[in-house]
């Protein structure tokens, strides 16, 4: 059996409400103000799609074997690198083993139903047994415009395996056209789009029901056989008019979460799939849609395995953990559609040298320290003597992950001099439970969340951005630990 | 059996040049006058010289690597120049180099000169620079020096259970008092005595530190010439010696940064460099046989916490000793008689031989009387180079023959 055996989910912490966009950029398109309700989920100065995605990676893998995992697949249209594969950042990341498979879905919004259709086939023709699918989109609308209003920034991830799974894979009906609804180019840095009413009538007004026709007429299935359907469409007028046209009743829809996130793209049906199946119950047969350059459509089937999935904080504890951002110019520093000074400090130049960065690839991405096998001691970043003065044995160690174990704060700072576009820098070191010190940057935190001993966790963030030669370098920080959500 | 360098050098003459914002000044103006004033005190010729060292840290913006400036600079002649970098310390290490190799018997004659030129960056603020090499660039937090000593605050509040706001207040202490002194010294960078409200009041820039609790960046030079005290007594017959009693050095082990056996309330180099130089000096009760020190006030934070790791303050009692004024110019161990880095000013690689020539000129008594402490026997200077997690601490004891 082939299906999904866990899900995460990943909103990052800023919501970003429409009227304070509305209220700087209305003058200039004041129709705006059909799309200026509720908030957005906003990422923070120093995540990208690729920490998304890893964050919910990390949110989709707890208690499962992470050396289990044969392939990573990541899927976005606003991924970091052309050229170096963002999912080996995001497998890098996930402490994933080096005989894997992995892969970038890039190139439509559909990118990351497609990339979930790959894997569940990889499992289904035997090629692998456990393959994670981690999507992530931070899509940028043109100051003033609709795009910017509805985009929204989210990751959503998926154990697919074939092993206790919750939702069995049964099959699949996809759809290509060369629909340039919305498009960029290769250098473009927004979002353009053709005319809203030929997107939302012909698009997905017409492709939606097709797909989803097609899919059934495949399996000899009708609409109402499905506890939930979920689609993405931002136009909520159009939503009904689907609905209609599929024939399905209201709770057959999974909401889109429109108002709270926005529409995060690629990420966006696997979003709301990742909430779908937090509420879903065995036997619920999910019709999931990805749509952009045409349709696909995946069915499931819930098994009783759901029960035993532990609880993640998903989707809903995600969303609970929450920050107004509360300037709209900050919201433009941090996805860098102005430019800011940030000081002379900050225009030091800092290469990025691959060799070492090859090196050390493990202990960068994957926070791989070690351990000492004489005296137990476990250091990060890994010694290369024991650092027990008591013990002091030399290359005698195992790596170990320290990613995922946390730690306590030890002392911490808040810094205005340190050049940021989010001042001011909070940092500190930090106790890693298991053993060890190292000192870390903070995010997603305020001087006043701070205690020494208060617990920690590490979140995978963009390091630096090095922008004279487009490099985006991640590491670890410390954020305060979030109680985990039932 | 090793037994250190004690009374086996003694300090010929020395020379600093006003610390500031030396717009007007090169390093090579700095390092001439810091000479030229040296090589008068000391009352010799150029030539007399046969070896020398060269503190130096900031390549960046600097005098760039290796002993050529001051060959270059001061046109020496062909002697072996060495240039010493070892952050904060970097001072006291050429000073170190000078006086091993006379207590070595290499040289008669050693010059040990520290500049640094920081006013050159175009930002306030220490200049960005890689100094824990190219890995820990990469994975280590975007910081700064204050909020890197910032830290030893949380830590020492956490391990005492001493209130933030008391600490606050100690610290303004002694910023307040540092700047009562630098006030008094005409060489002083900032010489503007300051409220304890203005401090306790000034914009945070590394919690808890504020603007007054972090030292002056500052262009400058420093140099001394040691000798045997046999050359210096036939050089200078009228003039009591000032004799090296102690020059130690500790870095950090590592444990710092990566074990958990070190509390962050202070600094395990400093608490060792201090052992061995009171072993070398014969000191038994430094709180009661200092008579002064220049102690490295990078921050008014690391001056707090170094008053115990000197064992001069009783762990847990510092704020209670700078409260009630113990590290007054008037107190029991004048702490920073002539500004501390706080107003003195900070050139990295200068600071070193700079609190040498507070201590030998107080022990020659040539201070004026405002500024004067009063008898001193023994005089402390103390450095720390680095970050609390990594660092480098040179501790040097002077004192009358």
């Amino acid at each position: 059996m082939a299906g999904i055996s866990s899900y995460g989910g990943y909103i990052p912490r800023y919501r970003l409400n429409r009227m304070l966009i509305y209220g700087a950029m209305g003058w200039i398109n004041p129709v705006t103000i059909t799309n200026a309700q509720g908030e957005k989920a906003v990422a923070n100065f120093d995540e990208d799609s690729v920490t998304l995605a890893v964050a919910a990676g990390t949110d989709c893998l707890a208690g499962f074997d992470r050396g289990a995992v044969d392939g990573v697949y990541f899927a976005s249209t606003t991924a970091p690198y052309k050229e170096r594969q963002n999912a080996n950042i995001v497998a890098g990341a996930l402490s994933a083993r080096d005989d894997i498979r992995t892969a970038d879905f890039g190139g439509s919004l559909k990118a990351g139903t497609t990339a979930l259709l790959a894997a569940v086939e990889a499992i289904a023709a035997g090629n692998a047994s456990s393959m994670m699918v981690c999507a992530a989109d931070c899509r940028l609308g043109k100051m003033g415009t609709s795009q910017e209003m509805i985009f929204g920034d989210a990751g959503a991830a998926f154990l697919v395996s074939d092993k206790d799974v919750i939702a069995e894979f049964k099959g699949s009906y996809s759809l290509a056209y060369d629909f340039v609804d919305h498009f960029r180019g290769a250098f473009a840095q927004f979002d353009r789009q053709w005319e809203d009413r030929w997107i939302r009538d012909l698009g997905f007004t017409d492709f939606i029901p097709q797909a989803v026709a097609g899919l059934c007429a495949k399996y000899s299935l009708q609409p109402g056989d499905f506890a939930k359907v979920v689609y993405p469409c931002y136009y909520s007028g159009a939503r009904r008019s689907i609905d209609n046209k599929i024939g399905l009743t209201p709770e057959q829809v999974q909401e889109d979460m429109l108002g709270v996130i926005g529409d995060s793209g690629a990420a966006q049906p696997l979003v709301m799939l990742a909430k779908a199946l937090e509420d879903a119950r065995p036997g619920d047969k999910i019709l999931l849609v990805g749509y952009g350059s045409g349709c696909d459509t995946l069915y499931f089937e819930v098994t009783d395995k759901i029960a035993e999935l532990a609880p993640r904080r998903g989707i809903s504890g995600s969303l609970a953990i929450r920050t107004d951002l509360d300037n709209y110019a900050k919201y433009l520093v941090w996805r860098r559609m102005v430019p800011a000074d940030i000081g002379m400090r900050g225009e030091e130049d800092q290469w990025t040298r691959w060799s070492l960065v090859w090196r050390n690839s493990r202990v960068v991405l994957g926070m791989q320290g070690n351990k000492c096998t004489e005296c137990g001691t476990q250091a990060y970043p890994p010694q290369k003597i024991c650092v027990n003065p008591d013990c002091n044995a030399v290359g005698r160690f195992e790596p170990v992950y320290v990613s995922d174990k946390g730690g306590k704060i030890f002392s911490f700072t808040s810094d205005m001099l340190a050049a940021t576009p989010n001042p001011p820098a909070i940092y500190g070191n930090v106790e890693i439970n298991d053993g060890g010190k190292v000192q870390l940057d903070f995010t997603d935190c305020a001087l006043e969340d701070l205690a020494v001993s208060k617990a920690v966790d590490f979140s995978f963030r963009l390091k630096y951005y090095d922008p004279k030669r487009d490099i985006s370098f991640y590491f670890w920080k410390a954020i305060p630990a979030r109680e985990e959500v039932a | 059996m090793a037994q250190g360098i004690r009374d086996k050098v003694a300090i010929l003459g020395m020379g600093c040049t006003k610390y500031g914002e030396r717009w007007d000044c090169d390093s090579e103006d700095l390092a001439v006058q810091a000479f030229v004033d040296t090589l008068e005190d000391a009352g010799i010729e150029k030539n007399d010289i046969q070896a020398a060292w060269l503190g130096s840290h900031f390549d960046e913006v600097n005098i760039g690597k290796g002993g050529n400036f001051l060959g270059v600079t001061l046109h020496l002649p062909y002697i072996p120049v060495t240039r010493t970098e070892n952050f904060c310390a970097s001072g006291t290490e050429a000073f170190r180099g000078a006086c091993y190799a006379v207590a070595a018997g290499a040289y008669d004659i050693a010059l040990a000169l520290g500049v640094e030129k920081l006013k050159d960056t175009g930002y306030g603020g220490l200049p960005n620079s890689p100094a824990f090499g190219q890995f820990s660039q990469m994975i280590g937090p975007n910081a700064t020096a204050p909020g890197m000593f910032a830290q030893l605050a949380t830590a020492y509040s956490a391990k005492y259970g001493v209130p933030m706001e008391k600490i606050k207040e100690a610290i303004a202490h002694v910023s307040w008092k540092s700047h009562q002194n630098g006030a008094k010294n005409p060489r002083a960078h900032l010489r503007k005595p300051v409220s304890m409200e203005q401090i306790m009041m000034a914009p945070i820039i590394a919690y808890p530190l504020g603007l007054f609790d972090c030292c002056g960046v500052s262009d400058g030079a420093a140099a001394a010439i040691v000798t045997t005290p046999e050359i210096a007594a036939k050089l200078k017959p009228n003039q009591p010696l000032v004799k090296v009693k102690a020059l130690q050095i500790a870095v950090s082990s590592g444990e710092e940064v990566a074990y958990n056996n070190w509390d962050g309330a202070g600094f395990a180099t400093t608490q060792r460099a201090a052992k061995r130089a009171y072993e070398e000096a014969g000191i038994t009760n430094p709180r009661e046989e200092i008579s002064m020190m220049e102690v490295h006030d990078c921050f008014s934070i690391t001056e707090f916490a170094t008053m115990e790791d000197l064992q001069v303050s009783p762990p847990g009692g510092a704020a209670d000793d700078i409260l009630a004024g113990f590290y007054d110019l008037d107190g029991q161990v004048p702490c920073q008689p002539d500004g501390g880095l706080k107003c003195f000013g900070h050139p990295i690689a200068s600071s070193g031989i700079r609190m040498i020539f507070e201590m030998y000129n107080q022990l020659l008594g040539r201070w004026p009387e405002d500024r004067a402490v009063k008898n001193p026997k023994f005089g402390l200077t103390h450095n720390l180079g680095g970050v609390p997690t990594a660092n480098v601490c040179s501790i040097g004891i002077f004192g009358l023959d």
